[in-house]
């Protein structure tokens, strides 16, 4: 727990001594447009997100329809391999794999961007409430953010995710998203409590700003990159604890909408006789978690200011 | 009557674990409407805790304050934190030392100026931008109306100090405290920033309390001068009497560290030996004992008070057992 969140206190720290906004995010994106990393995992988030969005379009078959094989391979179990418009053969059903991934593709960015954006409205509420009055409410809130942050993140959305009696996409981006709003609001906290004492926000006291006017004008405002850092980095977790959830059965029991997790779990069967059923979903789910993971380092990396020269 | 009246002012900060620090230790003086007033003296003497007591900016836990600082015949030390604030901005004003950290950085200038002329001037957002405009044009900075858009970073240490004077007068405050304002910035740029305050204190008949660790900038600048050391007042005279016949032995070792185009070839500067780390809470005896080289038996022993210096002419205070003897410096007749 304590290396946690002396991770996240960490970085809320590092971004926080920011002393311009705006002329370190030029400065930052000069440096990211020269770094590898930062390209290797931009052309994977943008292969991604533009492979998800035009998923219907690109998708050769339908997704839900059993279409290779007849009902005798079928009985045996056998998978129809590779062949002419189906490149990567067809699932334990008989649908087509590639359609099935290009889909499934499209329904992660769906649970990765919403899960992120709910833990990301519910952290920065807690957050600003916590930074903004110190006191109890401060204490209440980080006591229950502390918590929750003791408890490793897979189980925590799993626990969550099997509260729900039917569980299904929604329950998946609920669960995931709770689980990320402590570690947004533990960042949020301590960039605002670091700007609570910046030059900048002293100045505004001595020209009788008001307290509301300095919490949401001067500091949320000038906290917010190492959070914008975060959310990059929960993305791709989002979508591993997502597929972890899809995987355990605690995902959308409908296998008619394909998704990774779930494609993978449904492989475990015939995994002895046919690993590229698992190979093909867990590999797509390790190379976008990679690419949305290489731009956030890199990112968070170009904001610290003492990699600055 | 004066306009600021700070009386035996004291702050210490105590944390727990640790000794006590008294940052101000009974510090006394006085700012007359329209008069500019130095508190001069070398770093961590106390100047910058005096002046955010004054604000009432000090940290709410740790500092404990006492004394008395009368704005205007209020008592700002009692004042409530929403008295404070309302009075902070439109009575009271106050310009930092580093220009670039004092603005927002994700803010343009003309929001920043605008803030306070909507908070205190009551104005509507279009006024405001008018009177923003017209308030950078008054400190100098060419092309106000584009530079209202700008962002702190895109504009240079001079015009950002400019601008931030712009905002600390924005609602013609009747006192401006400055804090070392020009520290941060080239010597050139000082130059025209010391200048740009004189000349708006004069028009505006603002009262300006000038922060500085510099004798220079307060000869360009003050009409009476407070020399400050570990926390008090030791020293008080009309600017030109200070530089004329410094009587405290620290006064006397900080113009004598001064380089002077006018000293004769071959003349060795004096520094004042030692530093603030040698320095001794005013308890028993002088706390600059240890570091005087006019320093008796009586100045270890007995602590001196602040006294009328008679052995002047001026009406001056002095806070000394064994003041720098005027003769001694320019070989003239004692008065
Ligand atoms: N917030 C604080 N907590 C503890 N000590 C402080 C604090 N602020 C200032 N001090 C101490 O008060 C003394 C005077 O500081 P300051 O007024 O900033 O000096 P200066 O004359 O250079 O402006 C210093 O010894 C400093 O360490
Ligand atoms: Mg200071």
């Amino acid at each position: 727990m304590t290396a946690r969140t002396d991770k996240i206190d960490k970085l809320a720290q590092h971004t926080a001594r920011s002393d311009a906004g705006v002329s370190l995010a030029a400065a930052a994106w000069r440096r990211l447009r020269r770094n590898p990393v930062f390209l290797l995992g931009a052309a994977i988030v943008v292969a991604f997100v533009v492979l998800a969005l035009l998923a219907p379009l690109l998708a050769p078959h339908d997704p839900a329809e059993p279409m290779l094989g007849d009902q005798v391979v079928r009985a045996r179990n056998e998978i129809p391999p590779s062949q002419p418009g189906h490149p990567l053969g067809g699932d334990q059903v008989g649908r087509d794999l590639l359609s099935r991934l290009l889909v499934g593709a499209q329904q992660t960015l769906l649970v990765g961007v919403l899960a992120t954006l709910i833990g990301l409205a519910g952290g920065l509420v807690l957050g600003t409430l916590a930074g903004a009055l110190s006191g109890w409410v401060d204490t209440v809130v980080m006591r229950v953010v502390d918590v929750m942050l003791s408890i490793p993140g897979l189980l925590l959305a799993v626990s969550i995710g099997s509260l729900f009696a039917q569980p299904n996409q929604y329950t998946v981006i609920l669960a995931v998203a709770i689980v990320q709003i402590p570690v947004f609001a533990r960042l949020l906290r301590g960039s605002m409590l670091a700007q609570r004492h910046s030059d900048h926000v002293l100045a505004a006291r001595a020209l009788g700003v008001r307290e509301r006017a300095i919490v949401f004008r001067h500091m949320l405002p000038n906290s917010l990159g190492p959070v914008i850092v975060q959310a990059t980095l929960v993305l791709a977790i989002a979508i591993i604890e997502a597929a972890g959830l899809s995987f355990l059965g605690l995902g959308n029991p409908d296998d008619r909408l394909p998704e990774w997790g779930q494609m993978l779990g449904q492989a475990q069967n015939v995994i002895d006789s046919h690993p590229e059923l698992a190979f093909w979903p867990a590999g797509c789910i390790v190379v976008v978690a990679l690419g949305f993971t290489l731009v956030g380092e890199s990112l968070r990396e170009a904001l610290d200011p003492k990699s600055r020269r | 009557m004066a306009l600021l009246e700070v009386r035996d002012l004291k702050v210490e900060f105590r944390r727990r674990g640790e000794e006590p620090v008294r940052a101000v230790d009974g510090v006394s003086f006085d700012v007359q409407p329209g008069q500019t007033v130095g508190l001069v003296g070398e770093s961590g003497c106390g100047k910058s805790v005096t002046a955010l007591t004054i604000m009432g900016l000090l940290p709410k836990r740790g500092p404990h304050v006492s004394g008395s600082a009368r704005f205007d015949a209020t008592e700002l030390l009692s004042l409530s934190d929403r008295q404070m604030r309302d009075r902070r901005g439109r009575d009271l004003g106050m310009v930092f030392q580093d220009p670039l950290s004092s603005l927002n950085p994700v803010v343009p200038i003309g929001l920043q100026v605008t803030e306070v002329l909507e908070r205190h001037r009551g104005m509507s957002r279009r006024q405001a931008t008018v009177e923003a405009a017209d308030l950078l044009d008054k400190v100098g900075i060419p092309d106000p109306r584009r530079r209202l858009d700008e962002y702190p970073h895109q504009l240079s240490g001079g015009m950002r100090q400019r601008a931030l004077i712009a905002i600390a007068l924005a609602c013609r405050p009747r006192l401006l405290i400055a804090d070392e304002p020009t520290t941060a910035l080239d010597v050139t740029i000082q130059a025209q920033i010391l200048a740009l305050l004189a000349n708006l204190v004069r028009d505006t008949e603002t009262a300006l309390i000038m922060i500085t660790h510099d004798l220079g900038v307060v000869a360009g600048l003050c009409d009476e001068v407070n020399v400050l050391y570990a926390g008090r007042v030791v020293e008080r005279a009309k600017r030109h009497d200070l530089f004329a016949i410094p009587r405290h032995p620290y006064t006397h070792g900080l113009l004598s560290s001064i380089p002077r185009l006018d000293a004769p070839r071959g003349d060795r500067l004096s520094p004042i030996t030692g530093s603030v780390a040698d320095n001794i809470p005013w308890t028993t005896g002088c706390a600059f004992a240890p570091r005087c080289p006019n320093a008796l038996d009586v100045c270890v022993e007995v602590t001196p008070e602040m006294t009328d210096d008679v052995g002047v002419p001026d009406n001056r205070s002095l806070r000394c057992h064994n003041p720098v003897e005027r003769a001694k410096r320019d070989g003239e007749a004692l008065v």
